[in-house]
């Protein structure tokens, strides 16, 4: 029988999102509310009751009665769009949050890893930041001592490690945050979307860190939209939907059930209150959709065809320069390409008022592949940083509908499937070469 | 079956639930956690005066021009009496530990909410956050105490046999700043109005601790009343343990003593209370 590593028994964790709206009708009332609320909010402060929460607010469950057990040993991926409770989960599971009910149970050192450099400091030098967050990752002095030399030459930044990090580029300060974690060594590790950063390389060498822990036994617990990191590493998927989970099983059986529930799903978003459109304070989301060119047959999305996604996002506030980004991963989990609406500007400056916007990105036919593909928008400020990504943007699958006139029906390998212009001329006109073997 | 659950003991076993009400303190999983208090005080010393002109020198300048200001509106001018003391000695021996005090107070009283991004991420005994920052402060206190004993050979006072008690006067300080610290941090992560409270409340408090003047300006009982402020018992201790001011504090201290450990247990009581609602709300 194999040791149990998490058990988690009807979990639920709620959250009031804000007070309700509308309910005030006169200026009086108003202002009497305006008035009593301190001393209103003092008293629930000192109260803190949870069964009172209820009035007046709405009440949302990120987390509803998951259960799920957990051997020692397993590497356990957990998928689902955004907002499904993935993140809420795995900070139950690392003691950030308490759940609202149910409980978890771990056995053994949990170490967890939600964001790659908690606590660096920008005037502190590598090293110092090395010490400090491994000890806000629960490291020993002692620990990491040990491990110094091998978490600077993970991080390829020895010849810097004296330097303050705020003179450090974004990717070796990530690097070097990584490497601090990937040399934690808990009995279970818990991992929020971290394989997301750094370059290629870098991924790789996480990727085959993560292999390494999995194969030394400890259990892994991990959150991507990596598809193809989660089948590669996982020996299990859980899906979570809307606080629930939906399947949990084989990596490959979730991992397609789950691409074709969200590819059915997601061709078009639209958030008309711009109040609770997805974003932040300088651009709010409108609607992002993708249709096909064909205006007759606009949900027909078919390679040979051209197709548009169209984008539209409030721009809160006058004279920024807002573009947007569109990352287009394939089943695979691939980057096939990215794609910005800066190449071609909307204002000769780039400086825009504020109002809503409309954004196309035409993309022409025999580009995409065929399969499922998922969207991911990054709205980018000053054609450098990114201020709003929608990680579950859009997901959709293109088919191919036109007869081939050749041999192969298979499905073409490949990230993208253009089709080039080749040229094939006769260079020389010779007689059959004679095919008489050559004697030795 | 019993070797499964022999195995499943061997390991440490955490059950997460939803907490209700009041919950114990858990001091020996603060204490497994020594070490991240260590590294944060370290980070705030080393991050404190950089790229500032000064750097350190700030850690005395604060204490010691509010003491020249005071020697000259309330020495000079108002010739307001000093135990026979000179008064800027008087003055700065009363000033060194209320700038601990009242630095730790702000820093501790605004951590929770500067440490969000941690709190969010990562798991640790909340405690370390006000803790550290108010011990990164003692180096700041460390400078300033060596300007006052400085000061001291200036005006030819030699300490007394009773500066052996300076920790506890020290630790009241720290104590006292703690216990307020730890109610104003918790309701800081919900109510940003103590962010704006607590200037005035160390600005009201500096008048209410015999700093500019002293507390012998009281006759008994009122005095020992007085030590309901626990920074009465520091500032008077402070005089006494160096100076050796006649007013020996006696039941003063004990006093404020108290005081600071009601505030300063209610204080870890009420912070262990709202801890689980930090990383949500902050």
């Amino acid at each position: 029988m194999s040791k149990l590593a998490i058990s988690v028994e009807s979990l639920g964790k709620q959250f009031r999102v804000g007070a309700a709206t509308g309910s005030y009708s006169t200026l009086r009332e108003k202002l009497v509310d305006l008035v009593g609320a301190p001393f209103y909010r003092l008293a629930n402060l000192m109260r803190r009751n949870r069964q009172d929460a209820g009035t007046g607010d709405d009440i949302l469950w990120a987390l509803k009665d998951v259960s799920f057990q957990i051997n020692c040993g397993e590497v356990v991926g957990i998928i689902g769009r955004n907002g499904a409770g993935k993140s809420t989960l795995l900070k139950i599971l690392s003691q950030i949050t308490e759940p609202s009910e149910g409980h978890a149970d771990m056995f053994g050192r949990v170490g967890s890893l939600l964001e790659v450099g908690t606590g660096f400091h920008p005037e502190l030098t590598g090293r110092e930041n090395v010490y400090l967050n491994g000890a806000i990752l629960g490291m020993s002095r002692a620990e990491i001592e040990r491990k110094f030399d091998e978490i600077v030459a993970f991080a390829e930044v020895k010849r810097f490690i004296d330097t303050p990090v705020k003179h450090y580029s974004s990717g070796m300060c990530v690097r070097l945050a990584f490497a601090v974690a990937a040399h934690l060594e808990p009995e279970i590790l818990i991992i929020d979307e971290v394989l997301a950063v750094g370059d290629a390389s870098f991924q790789k060498k996480c990727l085959g860190k993560m292999e390494g822990v999995a194969k030394e036994g400890r259990t892994v617990l991990f959150v991507s939209h990596n598809m193809l990191a989660v089948q590669n590493l996982c020996s299990r998927v859980i899906w979570l939907h809307d606080g629930k989970i939906v399947r949990d099983g084989k990596p490959a059986d979730v991992v397609s059930s789950y691409l074709r529930m969200s590819a059915s799903m997601l061709t078009e978003q639209v958030w008309n209150d711009v109040t609770q459109a997805p974003g932040n304070h300088k651009v709010r989301l409108r609607k992002i959709s993708v249709r096909g060119a064909d205006r007759d047959r606009p949900d027909q999305l078919s390679i040979d065809q051209p197709c548009e996604i169209e984008v539209e996002y409030w721009n809160q506030r006058p004279q920024a320069v807002l573009h947007a980004t569109l990352h287009v991963y394939t089943e695979q989990g691939i980057l096939a390409f990215t794609t910005g609406s800066a190449e071609q500007a909307a204002m000769e400056d780039g400086a825009m008022p504020a109002g809503l916007f409309r954004s196309v990105c035409h993309l022409p036919a025999n580009l995409l592949n065929t399969g499922v593909h998922r969207i991911v928008l990054l709205i980018v400020e000053n054609r450098s940083r990114v201020t709003y990504r929608l990680e579950d943007a859009l997901s959709f699958e293109m088919v191919e509908l036109s007869k081939r006139h050749f041999g192969w029906q298979g499905r073409e390998p490949g990230a993208v499937r253009p089709v080039l212009r080749w040229t094939t001329i006769q260079v020389q006109a010779d007689e059959p070469v004679n095919m008489t073997p050559l004697p030795h | 079956m019993s070797s499964s659950t022999e195995t499943l003991t061997a390991v440490p076993r955490i059950r997460l639930k939803a907490s209700n009400g009041w919950r114990a303190l858990n001091l020996r999983e603060f204490w497994q956690y020594r070490e991240l208090l260590y590294f944060l005080s370290w980070r705030d010393i080393k991050v404190r005066y950089k790229q500032t002109a000064l750097g350190a020198l700030w850690a005395i300048l604060q204490p010691f021009l509010t003491m020249l200001v005071f020697s000259l509106f309330f020495g000079n001018l108002a010739k307001m009496p000093s135990d026979g003391i000179p008064y800027p000695i008087f003055a700065f021996a009363a000033l060194v530990p209320w700038t601990f005090f009242s630095n730790g107070l702000t820093q501790s009283g605004n951590s929770l909410i500067q440490s969000a991004g941690m709190l969010k991420k990562v798991y640790f005994p909340r405690l370390i956050v006000p803790i550290s920052s108010i011990l990164s402060g003692a180096v700041d206190f460390l400078f300033a105490f060596l300007v006052l004993i400085g000061l001291m050979f200036w005006y030819g006072i030699v300490p007394t046999i009773n500066i052996i008690w300076l920790p506890v006067f020290l630790f009241l300080a720290f104590g006292t700043a703690l216990g307020v610290g730890l109610w104003l941090s918790a309701m800081n992560v919900q109510f940003r109005d103590v962010r704006y409270t607590i200037p005035f409340l160390t600005q009201f408090w500096l008048f209410a601790t015999p700093i500019a003047y002293p507390s012998s300006l009281l006759s008994e009982p009122w005095r020992t009343i007085y030590g309901i402020n626990p920074m009465v018992g520091v500032v008077e201790g402070f005089r006494w343990a160096l100076l050796g001011t006649a007013t020996a504090p006696g039941p003063l201290i004990f006093v404020s003593a108290l005081t600071m450990l009601t505030i300063l247990i209610t204080g870890m009581f009420y912070f262990r209370r709202m801890e689980s609602t930090f990383a949500d709300v902050v």
